[in-house]
């Protein structure tokens, strides 16, 4: 910026700032966000995003709905990892009522998210891929990606919103070639993910799109609220599963994938790509570990029909491919929530963008768009 | 053939018009089964398998795209200036046409065998830029805009590369006039200019020079036809779809009509240059005028598949890695190369 300026003023060569809209309706925005962006010729100079085009009121729908009834809105927030929405809300439901869910159903919860967290990871990586102009790995994710979802449409009839976990256990218990069909997506995954880092996070005009762009550094991610892989692209090991161990994830060894910087400097493009790939793998562990022991049992807690929570609040926080999703419910102590805040993920990161873009070039602020991995249903709510 | 037709008919407009015609005869044809070969490969790379209900394996798909196109609404944006959106399609495609006219397509057909037929192909394919600024200035579309500036920075820095490749042809044939060049590759395919062309052993110590030659002029045209990896101007991420984003119906169809047979275009010097032209690889196995235009065609959409083959496997570059590529490698490659044959030249 300071050298355009010394241009301008030393040789009296003035350049005029265009302002262009990108979107609502736009190939690489990810939905319908709308970044109005100023240019100097290639050079992006300010970014503002302007959100609110897929505003549903989810926060006062729960408001009219009983417990049970939010879970499908919930759906709604994060269409393409809606288990792992699903989950932080029922959690915190049964945190409120105190209910403890058996060893059972938290197995199956955790295969689920962790099935979805792939899925998940496989359309942020394949649309970073799409954004950096590559066609092809974006039509092999989806391919395998259809696996995953035909295991989740056998188990509970939906293939993008399930409204499968419920307060206290699960809608449905899962079918009997379940395991077989995890063990085979996880094979599959991992053939993939080997063919596409050859085809695409290993080409040298990937990583000279993706490298040294889009820089977050460690402190200005955890001062803006950022999490998932966009804080641990930047090398911080924040991974809720580890630091909070809900659930049973204490059972399981995996590990928490950080950014090392291999390819440009630390918390760039490639590091936050790179760490949504190696945690499809670290992913397909827990799931490997997970289906070899479910225990028996009852797919739900002896729990009152009505869904009746005592007087009280709860924050519940958990770890969605995103990042941190927290539902802030606060009870009355009658069968509808007094108040549900979502704490967006998607919506936190994107708050980092206008930060992490000026300077770059127009092309690159599309490709550390892509690389925060927003879904606006989430930012929107 | 441009002789026969000339016994035949006479010389006079009616032979000029029939021989103008039958690039465009070839052209038409050539331009579904490319695109349909476009939509296949891209479906084998891609595991799925493509267009498969117009007709047998989908073969009729890209006569009902073009009968789509036709029937779409032809919108002129109504801030846009009518004149020259609306001529820029033409002019584009114009520019790719002209260069069919010293195209030799067999050892006796060439539309217009003329003696500096190099240097008419680089001034024609030059052409197309002009439309491009022309479309995108004229849409009033700030991404149009964009695509085009980007475009003309483009063609203009590769075609330098590009010309340097072809120069160094001409210096090594000692002519420009493409039909003698073809002449000289007579023979087995060794004596094809990409391998050194025909001569004693020494030139064994060129054709390290010649491969990369070929690359060299092989990826400029890339970057001439707007193809991935170098389709910045119309990079699909940011641009929508660059300087043709306001274009619909007939134009739009131009517009992609004109790359198709750009691509040819440039597939076919590459062919003429470096693979041999119209000869058949086997000395006299299957050669003669019809074989030859056989041979140049098969050579010829060979090199437009590799250029499929690319698209769908790599990522875009940036415009500034774009420009980084032209100008510090690819032009020091073709430099010496052709410093390197003119002393083969100078010295054989």
């Amino acid at each position: 910026m300071s050298e355009l300026r010394t241009i301008e003023t030393e040789y009296s060569l003035l350049t005029d700032r265009l302002r262009v809209n990108v979107g609502p309706q736009h190939p690489s925005t990810h939905g319908v966000l709308r970044l109005e962006v100023v240019l100097d010729g290639e050079i992006v100079v300010d970014v503002i995003p302007h959100i609110g085009y897929l505003h549903r009121c989810f926060e006062k729908h729960a408001e009219a709905m009983t417990y049970p009834q939010v879970v499908p809105y919930v759906d709604r927030m994060d269409y393409i990892s809606s288990m792992n929405n699903e989950w932080s809300y029922v959690m915190g439901v049964e945190k409120l009522m105190d209910i403890k869910v058996p060893e059972r159903v938290e197995f199956i919860r955790v295969i689920m998210a962790e099935l979805n967290r792939i899925a998940n990871h496989q359309i942020a990586v394949a649309t970073f891929g799409l954004d950096a102009g590559a066609f092809t790995p974006f039509l092999y994710f989806f391919r395998d990606r259809e696996m995953i979802l035909s295991i989740f449409e056998k188990t509970c009839g939906g293939r993008l919103l399930y409204n499968y976990f419920t307060v206290g256990g699960l809608n449905y218990d899962i079918y009997p070639t379940f395991v077989d069909d995890c063990l085979a997506v996880v094979k599959k995954v991992r053939e993939t993910n080997a063919e596409v880092m050859e085809l695409l996070i290993k080409n040298k005009i990937f990583i000279d799109r993706t490298a040294n762009i889009g820089i977050l550094p460690a402190d200005v991610g955890i001062n803006f609220g950022c999490s998932g892989p966009m804080l641990r692209g930047s090398g911080v090991p924040f991974d809720l599963r580890r630091v909070d161990n809900y659930s049973v994830y204490e059972k399981f060894d995996f590990e928490v994938c950080v950014g090392k910087g291999e390819v440009g400097s630390l918390g760039d493009c490639w590091d936050r790509n790179i760490v949504r790939m190696r945690e499809m793998e670290e992913s397909c562990k827990i799931i490997e570990q997970a289906v070899k022991n479910i225990p028996d049992g009852d797919v739900k807690a002896a729990i009152p029909k009505r869904v009746k929570p005592p007087v009280g609040e709860v924050y519940c926080r958990t770890e969605t491919p995103k990042g941190e999703l927290g539902y802030y419910i606060v009870s009355d102590g009658g069968l509808k929530p007094y108040r549900v805040k979502g704490r967006a993920p998607s919506f936190v990161n994107l708050s980092v963008l206008p930060e992490i873009s000026k300077g770059y070039m127009f092309a690159d602020l599309i490709l550390i768009l892509g690389s925060v991995d927003i879904v606006l249903g989430e930012v929107d709510r | 053939m441009e002789k026969f037709l000339v016994d035949l008919i006479g010389d006079n407009l009616i032979t000029i018009l029939i021989i103008c015609v039958i690039p465009l005869l070839f052209l038409l044809p050539y331009a579904l089964v490319a695109i349909l070969a476009e939509l296949k490969i891209s479906a084998w790379i891609q595991d799925r398998l493509g267009p498969m209900r117009t007709g047998p394996w989908g073969i009729l798909q890209p006569i009902a795209e073009v009968v789509k196109l036709l029937q779409k609404e032809d919108i002129t944006p109504a801030n846009a200036s009518k004149l020259l959106f609306n001529i820029a399609p033409y002019v584009i495609f114009t520019g790719s046409y002209a260069a069919f006219a010293v195209i030799p397509f067999s050892s006796s057909f060439v539309p217009s065998n003329i003696n500096i037929g190099i240097f008419y192909l680089l001034a024609v394919s030059a052409f197309a830029v002009v439309g491009i600024l022309m479309g995108g200035w004229a849409s009033n579309n700030k991404y149009s805009l964009y695509g085009a500036i980007r475009s003309v920075a483009q063609i203009i820095s590769y075609e330098i590369p590009g010309a340097i490749a072809l120069l160094a042809i001409v210096t090594f044939a000692g002519t420009m006039n493409l039909q003698l060049i073809n002449q000289m590759q007579s023979g087995w395919f060794w004596n094809w200019f990409i391998f050194g062309g025909p001569g004693s052993a020494y030139k064994l110590f060129i054709i390290p020079f010649m491969i990369p030659l070929a690359l060299t002029y092989f990826i400029a045209t890339l970057a001439e036809t707007n193809r991935t990896p170098f389709d910045i101007p119309e990079a699909e991420s940011e641009l929508v779809s660059g300087y043709h984003t306001e274009y619909s119906g007939m134009k739009f169809a131009m517009f992609f009509f004109a790359e198709y047979s750009n691509m040819f275009i440039v597939a076919a010097i590459l062919t003429t240059l470096f693979l041999g032209g119209w000869n058949s690889p086997f000395n006299n196995f299957m050669q003669g005028p019809w074989w030859g235009a056989f041979w140049f065609i098969t050579k010829s959409f060979f090199v437009v598949l590799l250029q499929i083959w690319i698209r769908w496997t790599v990522p875009r570059l940036r415009v500034d890695q774009l420009m980084y590529l032209s100008w510090k490698v690819l032009l020091p490659i073709s430099i010496v190369c052709f410093f390197a044959l003119g002393l083969y030249r100078m010295l054989v």
